[in-house]
């Protein structure tokens, strides 16, 4: 894997420390050189390919926002009839995923095409300048989920879209972070290497719509494993087969990192919304086994 | 080879003599049968095609996008709303000069739901940069097929094409056609060679966006293709009246035109019926003509211009209306005699399946004569 080279080339428009930007270079790496990438609209399709310059060495094609399933569908049907080998790669933003592209995934997916979906989940609409999407965390301030005098923000936590697409019958269903790029290019290898549609959920931070210094992408990433708001994790044929563990720390130590969330804070601490957040890391932790026990000193 | 055939299934028989490698399509009424027989096809290995059946008609026109980019020759079939599904499809398909071919069986729109004929559908679309062609019975829905395929491939071309039928009025009637056998197409209509495609041997990028230093060049270089397709149907229509007979090299057709002090402009089925009336007229003395429309875009206004240069008075049928303006090619033709003396009356009828018959035809040719049109013709004023 390691000595696969660079497919994603310096110099896009991307923002110092986006996390979309790490993601597109780690899943070329891992993808190689015989694949297709198809995009859906979103921050990754425009700061990589304002014509006539492209940051991608694959071969890529952008159409719209909510289609990339189906251009993908159009694509491998091709490729099937030419007899050729390249893997078809989409990736597409959460907005793209969860909510505008739900259909044309969900028919992909129950058709069965031979395909990788990676969504890129920096959770929300970043392209358009930060408005709430289905993949938005519960309390995360956006542009359309403003925190205010009468509101902490979005109001709902985010959809499940593994489960969903898992319950496709997709045979490979993954969650990964750019904080691990080991785990998440091996993962690619696998859903690659896997017939049929597979799906992977990539935790992409991104430091202006979350409010965090580009240096701290990373960081951010690891944080929302350690707390287990998010969780990396890996489903085939439906069943859980693979989770990180960790020692978790308390959710406020992710929340805190970001200006999404300082309405919890200032001008004071929110205890019952951070308890729900705190919540739902604990269901999390228990749903996949996250934990890990130490020993009582 | 003459056959008796139903308009879809015609039209189906055409497009697998085409061999599209990728059909995607999602049924829709009247566009049905032409689905369901090239699935039918498939299924009993007479089509060596992909077949995808996508979950709505913004899919199957997405996945044909993929598809002729990864360098298949695609196909795809719908309708009135399903057309309308497609809208942002439509204008991404030609704005990545992707030569994709589809069948519009075309049908109203809603509301009120309507499942029978007018053109709306495909006019409302006539902004889009795709070629449209109507056909006027079921030997042109047949051969305008190939005919699109071969001029929307051309490499000086690279545009997606409709292929345009009246719902019902052909999709589900029966006539005799003449088929050509798939080595007549095979002879006529070469393999797809895309100009570029995705391809891991030579990777580019399709569909990046574009900043304001080069969209309205992009969109310059679409119109110059489009209006080029004017030669390129001239020659591959010629083309193809020397190998079968037909010939389809212009754009417009007319029909006891030349001498005509009145004439009648019109697409599609409808034609028929005007020349039926046409003759009536003329037995009586009336000196009637028509000028069909076959290819609607590219807009012929030089053809319309030359060809009506001599009239006296003109009525354009329009089996649509731009809701507060007028129906669309009345306008255009309007705008092709502009700068001439020649009074431009346009009749909006046929909406919604009403049936327009040859005695309609003489009664607007004697609105036309007395100064009278811009209408909606063959209203229920009892119902307003």
């Amino acid at each position: 894997m390691a000595e696969k080279c660079e497919l994603f080339e310096p110099g896009h428009r991307a923002c110092g420390g986006c996390g979309a930007a790490l993601a597109a270079r780690l899943v070329t790496k891992a993808a190689g050189t015989n694949t297709i990438v198809v995009s859906s609209t979103g921050c990754m399709e425009v700061f990589s390919t304002p014509y006539p310059e492209t940051a991608w060495k694959v071969p890529w094609i952008h159409s719209l926002f909510e289609n990339a399933a189906a251009v993908a569908s159009g694509i491998e049907a091709s490729l099937k009839k030419q007899g050729r080998t390249e893997k078809v790669v989409i990736m597409a933003g959460d907005g793209a995923t969860f909510d505008i592209g739900m259909i044309s995934i969900s028919g992909a997916f129950e058709r069965g095409h031979d395909f990788t979906y990676v969504c890129y989940d920096n959770e929300a609409y970043m392209n358009t300048g930060i408005q709430r999407s289905g993949a938005t965390p519960y309390d995360a301030s956006t542009t359309t989920s403003p925190a205010g005098k009468c509101s902490f923000g979005n109001k709902r936590p985010k959809k499940d879209m593994p489960q969903i697409l898992a319950a496709h019958g997709a045979p490979y269903v993954a969650t990964a972070s750019i904080a691990y790029p080991t785990d998440l290019m091996q993962k690619i290898e696998k859903a690659i290497n896997t017939k049929g549609p597979c799906y992977i959920q990539l935790h992409a931070p991104c430091c202006t719509g979350w409010g965090f210094e580009g240096d701290q992408t990373i960081a951010i990433a690891k944080l929302a494993i350690e707390t287990g708001l998010w969780v990396n994790y890996e489903m085939v044929d439906g069943t859980v087969t693979k989770v990180k563990k960790v020692v978790r720390k308390p959710v406020e130590e992710y929340l805190k990192t970001q200006k999404r969330f300082r309405h919890l804070f200032k001008p004071k601490r929110q205890d019952a919304e951070i308890a729900f957040i705190q919540a739902i890391a604990d269901k999390n932790a228990e749903k996949y086994g996250i934990d890990i026990k130490l020993k009582k000193e | 080879m003459m056959q008796m055939l139903e308009g879809s299934h015609a039209v189906a028989e055409a497009v697998k003599m085409s061999r599209p490698q990728v059909v995607s399509a999602y049924p829709i009424t009247p566009q049905t049968h032409i689905v369901e027989a090239l699935a039918e096809m498939v299924a009993n290995c007479e089509l060596d095609a992909e077949y995808i059946t996508v979950e709505n008609e913004l899919s199957a026109l997405s996945a044909c996008v993929g598809a002729s980019a990864a360098g298949s020759r695609t196909y795809s079939a719908t309708t009135s709303q399903g057309l309308a599904l497609m809208f942002e499809v439509c204008f991404n398909a030609a704005g990545m000069r992707l030569p994709i071919i589809m069948s519009i069986a075309n049908r109203a729109m809603g509301a009120p739901l309507s499942i029978w004929n007018d053109m709306q559908d495909s006019i409302s679309l006539r902004d889009a940069g795709w070629l449209q062609f109507y056909a006027e019975d079921n030997q042109e829905a047949t051969d305008l097929h190939y005919l699109a395929y071969k001029v929307a491939e051309d490499h000086s071309v690279q545009l997606p094409a409709f292929v345009c039928f009246d719902g019902f009025i052909l999709s589900h009637t029966y006539e005799p056609v003449d088929m050509l056998t798939q080595e007549d197409v095979d002879r006529y209509l070469p393999k797809f060679t895309p100009y570029e495609r995705l391809d891991a041997a030579d990777p580019i990028s399709f569909g990046m966006y574009a900043t304001p230093e080069y969209y309205l060049e992009f969109r310059y270089e679409m119109d110059a293709a489009l209006k080029h397709a004017r030669d390129v149907i001239h020659k591959a229509g010629k083309e193809f009246g020397t190998m079968f007979g037909r010939d389809y090299s212009a754009l417009v057709e007319g029909y006891r035109l030349d001498d005509a002090e009145t004439a009648i402009v019109a697409m599609g089925s409808i034609c028929g019926t005007v020349k039926d009336a046409i003759d009536e007229m003329r037995a009586d003395g009336k000196k009637v003509g028509l000028l069909k429309i076959r290819v609607f875009r590219p807009f012929p206004s030089e053809e319309i211009t030359k060809m009506l240069s001599h009239v006296q008075h003109v009525a354009v049928l329009d089996k649509n209306i731009s809701l507060g303006a007028k129906g669309a090619t009345g306008l255009e033709v309007r705008d092709a005699l502009y700068g001439t003396k020649i009074p431009v009356r346009n009749f909006v009828l046929g909406l919604g399946g009403r049936d327009v018959r040859k005695k309609n035809i003489r009664e607007i040719v004697a609105l036309t004569e007395t100064g009278q049109g811009d209408l909606f013709y063959g209203l229920r004023r009892e119902v307003l």
